[in-house]
C-alpha cells in the first residue's frame, strides 16, 4: 500500500556540526561522486542519474526543515527509484507538454563536508551547498540549500541511501513547479 | 472603467461561448474584484489552523489582506490585516501565535485577539482631537460577514447578500462528504500549504477542474509512464501501490469520462460525479469501514461511502476534492496572475493509512513537484497568451449545449465531456458583473 519505504531518518544538518576526519581520497571520492549527480542532473542523463541510488535508495526533499524523515508527512518529493523512473519516463514521453519548451538547469555543489565515515563499510554521510540556476521560456529562477547524502559504497563506487534536498527557498511561492529532481 | 458598461459586460457572454476579454482585460480584473470577490464568501481557512488563542494565519479575500485569528473566548475572528492608526500590515508573517497581544511595529498600537484596542501609547497626544483612543476607530476593522460551516471559515467583504449557506447551497456537500467520511464527523488540517503562482487568469483553473476532457490529453504522459511502471511492479511483486493509480488513471480513454455526471447549481457552483470510487475492498478500507459501522451503523455508512463524489467547485475561490481530503484555495492576483493555496486534510477517528492515501494524493498531485499540474498551469499560461492573439476573438462553450437536463436551476449532465460546467461559471459570472450595487 505505501509508495516509499521510507529510510531511517536523517535530520537537516546542525550548524558547525562536527566533521568526521577522513583519509583524503575518501573525501575526494566523495566530492567527485556530488559532482558527476550533479552534472548527470544538468545532462538530462536521467537514467544515470537513477542509477546513483541503491536500489531501495530514496530521494527526499521535506516540506519544511524540521521534518527529520518523508514517512506519514508531506514532501515535496519522496520518491524511491519506482516513482523516479515514472518522473523519467513522463519526461521523456513526446506529449509531455510542458518538458516540451526549452529548458536547462545549472548546478554548482560546494562544501562538502563529511559527517561520518565508516572505514569497514565506506559508508559516509556528508553535507554539501547547492546553486540552481532554472532557465524555461524566457524566464530564470534561482534555487539553493543543502543536501545531505547517506552513501553506500559498492565494488562500483558509491550509491546514494538516502538523499535530503532543503531548499533555503522551499517553503515559499513557486512560480510553476519543479519537474526534475533538484 | 467606461469602457465596460452592463450592456457590454452582457454582451460578453453568450449560452454558447465567452468573449476573450473576460479573461485578458485588467478593466475587467477590477470589475471582478469590486462585483464577484467583494461580494462573495471567501474561504479563509479551517479551524484547526489556528488552535491556541492568539494563533493567527493570514490571507486574502480579494484584494483585501486578512488576517484569522483564535480568540482569547476560543471563537476565530477574521480581521482586516490593516493598523487603524497609518494603514500598517499588523501582521507581517504568513503564520504564527501573536502573543499576549497583537502590537503594531510601527508605533506599537496594541489590540486585543477579536481586533478591539488595547492600549494606544502616547494617549495623551489624542485629548482634544477628533480620535477617541477606545472608540471603534482605533479598533481593527472586522470582516463584514463570518461564518464558518463544519469547520471552514468563511468570510465576506459584503455587508448583506445571501447567508453562508444559502450560498453554499447544494456545494455544502463537499465539505459534509469529508467530514462524515471521519468517524468522529470532523476533519483536522495538515499545517502544510503548498503554494504555487501561475502567470495566467483565475477562471482557466477553475474551468480546467471539471474539464473532463482534457485529462486524457494534457495527462497522457504521466498517465502512460506511471501505467508502465505500475505494470512492471505488478509483474514482478504482485501488487503495485494504491498511489500509482492517481497518475496512471489518466490512461483512461475519453469514452469513459462520458461516463461521469456534472451536476451544475447556482452561483456557480458544480459538482463532479462518478469518476474515482474510493471504496475499494482491500484490508485497510474494510478496517475503516468496521470503524466507520461502529461509528455510524451499517445503512448510515453505506451511505456515506457509496456517495461517489470526486470533486466540488465553490465558484469562484474553491476546488475541493472530498474522498481525498483536499482543498485548494484560489487566489487571484491580477488579471494574468493567481495564487493557488493547496491543503488537505486528516479524517479524525479513521486508521491512520486512509491519511496516507490523501497524502499520496497530495505529494503526488498537489505538491510544487507535481507531474499532474504541470502540464495544467502550462496551458493555462498558453491560454493566457493565446487570447491575446486577434486569432480567436470568443472562446467556445460549445460541447454537447442542449443535451444536458436541466430543472429547478440545476444542470445534470447526460455526457461527462459536456461543458455544462464551463456554461455554469459564466452564468454565475455574468449575474455578478451586472447586478446592480
Amino acid at each position: 500500500m505505501l509508495t516509499v519505504t521510507a529510510p531511517a531518518p536523517l535530520a537537516a544538518p546542525k550548524p558547525g556540526a562536527a566533521r568526521a576526519s577522513v583519509p583524503l581520497d575518501v573525501q575526494r571520492d566523495v566530492e567527485q561522486f556530488l559532482y558527476r549527480q550533479a552534472d548527470l542532473l544538468d545532462g538530462k542523463a536521467w537514467q544515470d542519474y537513477i542509477d546513483c541510488f541503491a536500489p531501495d535508495g530514496v530521494y527526499w526533499m521535506p516540506a519544511h526543515p524540521h521534518q527529520t524523515s518523508g514517512d506519514g508527512v508531506p514532501s515535496i518529493f519522496f520518491e524511491d527509484r519506482n516513482l523516479m523512473t515514472i518522473r523519467m519516463k513522463r519526461m521523456l514521453h513526446p506529449r509531455a507538454w510542458s518538458q516540451k519548451t526549452q529548458w536547462g538547469t545549472s548546478h554548482v555543489v560546494g562544501n562538502v563536508a563529511i559527517e561520518s565515515h565508516d572505514p569497514k563499510s565506506g559508508a559516509v554521510v556528508c553535507r554539501s551547498r547547492f546553486h540552481m540556476l532554472d532557465f524555461r521560456r524566457d524566464q530564470s529562477r534561482h534555487f539553493a540549500g543543502s543536501y545531505v547524502h547517506r552513501l553506500a559504497k559498492t565494488g562500483d563506487g558509491y550509491r546514494i541511501a538516502l538523499q535530503r534536498v532543503d531548499m533555503v527557498n522551499g517553503e515559499g511561492m513557486y512560480e510553476y513547479v519543479l519537474q526534475a529532481w533538484v | 472603467m467606461a469602457r465596460y458598461g452592463i450592456n457590454e459586460l452582457r454582451g460578453m457572454v453568450e449560452p454558447d461561448r465567452v468573449h476573450r476579454a473576460t479573461y485578458g482585460d485588467p478593466e475587467i480584473f477590477e470589475l471582478e474584484m469590486e462585483r464577484i470577490f467583494n461580494r462573495v464568501w471567501t474561504y479563509v481557512g479551517h479551524e484547526s489552523q489556528v488552535k491556541k488563542p492568539g494563533d493567527y494565519w493570514t490571507v486574502t479575500i480579494g484584494r483585501q489582506p486578512m488576517i484569522m485569528i483564535r480568540g482569547e473566548d476560543g471563537k476565530v475572528h477574521v480581521l482586516f490585516n490593516c493598523c487603524p492608526h497609518r494603514g500598517n500590515l499588523l501582521i507581517g508573517d504568513r503564520s504564527g501565535n501573536v502573543e499576549k497581544s497583537i502590537v503594531c511595529s510601527y508605533h506599537a498600537w496594541q489590540f486585543n485577539y477579536d481586533g478591539s484596542p488595547k492600549a494606544i501609547p502616547l494617549a495623551k497626544g489624542y485629548e482634544g482631537t477628533k480620535l477617541d483612543p477606545s472608540g471603534r476607530a482605533c479598533a481593527v476593522r472586522r470582516a463584514p460577514r463570518q461564518d464558518s460551516y463544519r469547520g471552514f471559515v468563511f468570510a465576506s467583504l459584503a455587508d448583506s447578500g445571501p447567508s453562508l449557506l444559502d450560498w453554499l447551497g447544494a456545494s455544502r456537500v463537499a465539505f459534509d462528504q469529508m467530514c462524515d467520511r471521519a468517524p468522529d464527523g470532523e476533519v483536522e488540517v495538515v499545517p502544510t500549504c503548498f503554494r504555487v503562482l501561475q502567470r495566467s487568469n483565475w477562471k482557466f483553473f477553475l474551468e480546467n477542474q471539471l474539464d473532463v476532457a482534457h485529462a486524457v490529453v494534457t495527462h497522457e504522459s504521466t498517465g502512460r509512464a506511471a501505467m508502465d511502471v505500475e505494470e512492471q511492479v505488478k509483474a514482478k511483486s504482485g501488487s503495485a501501490p494504491f498511489d500509482y493509480h492517481f497518475l496512471s488513471g489518466f490512461t483512461m480513454p475519453l469514452g469513459a469520462w462520458d461516463k461521469m455526471t456534472t451536476v451544475n447549481y447556482p452561483h456557480g457552483h458544480s459538482v463532479l460525479e462518478g469518476y474515482m470510487s474510493l471504496r475499494p475492498k482491500d484490508p485497510i478500507s474494510l478496517e475503516y469501514e468496521a470503524v466507520m459501522k461502529a461509528k455510524y451503523g451499517e445503512a448510515r455508512t453505506n451511505e456515506i461511502l457509496d456517495k461517489n463524489i470526486h470533486h466540488v467547485i465553490c465558484w469562484p475561490g474553491l476546488s475541493i476534492q472530498p474522498p481525498l481530503q483536499q482543498l485548494r484555495a484560489i487566489r487571484p492576483l491580477a488579471h494574468d496572475q493567481t495564487l493557488t493555496e493547496l491543503w488537505h486534510f486528516r479524517l479524525k477517528g479513521a486508521p491512520e493509512p486512509i491519511y496516507r492515501r490523501a497524502l499520496g494524493y497530495f505529494n503526488l498531485v498537489n505538491s510544487p513537484s507535481t507531474m499532474v499540474n504541470a502540464d495544467d498551469l502550462w496551458n493555462f499560461r498558453k491560454q493566457h497568451e493565446g487570447l491575446r492573439s486577434e486569432g480567436s476573438e470568443w472562446v467556445s462553450l460549445h460541447r454537447y449545449l442542449g443535451q444536458d437536463d436541466e430543472a429547478g436551476g440545476v444542470v445534470r449532465t447526460r455526457i461527462g465531456t459536456s461543458e455544462a460546467p464551463l456554461r455554469n461559471y459564466f452564468k454565475a459570472w455574468a449575474e455578478y458583473m451586472t447586478a446592480g450595487n
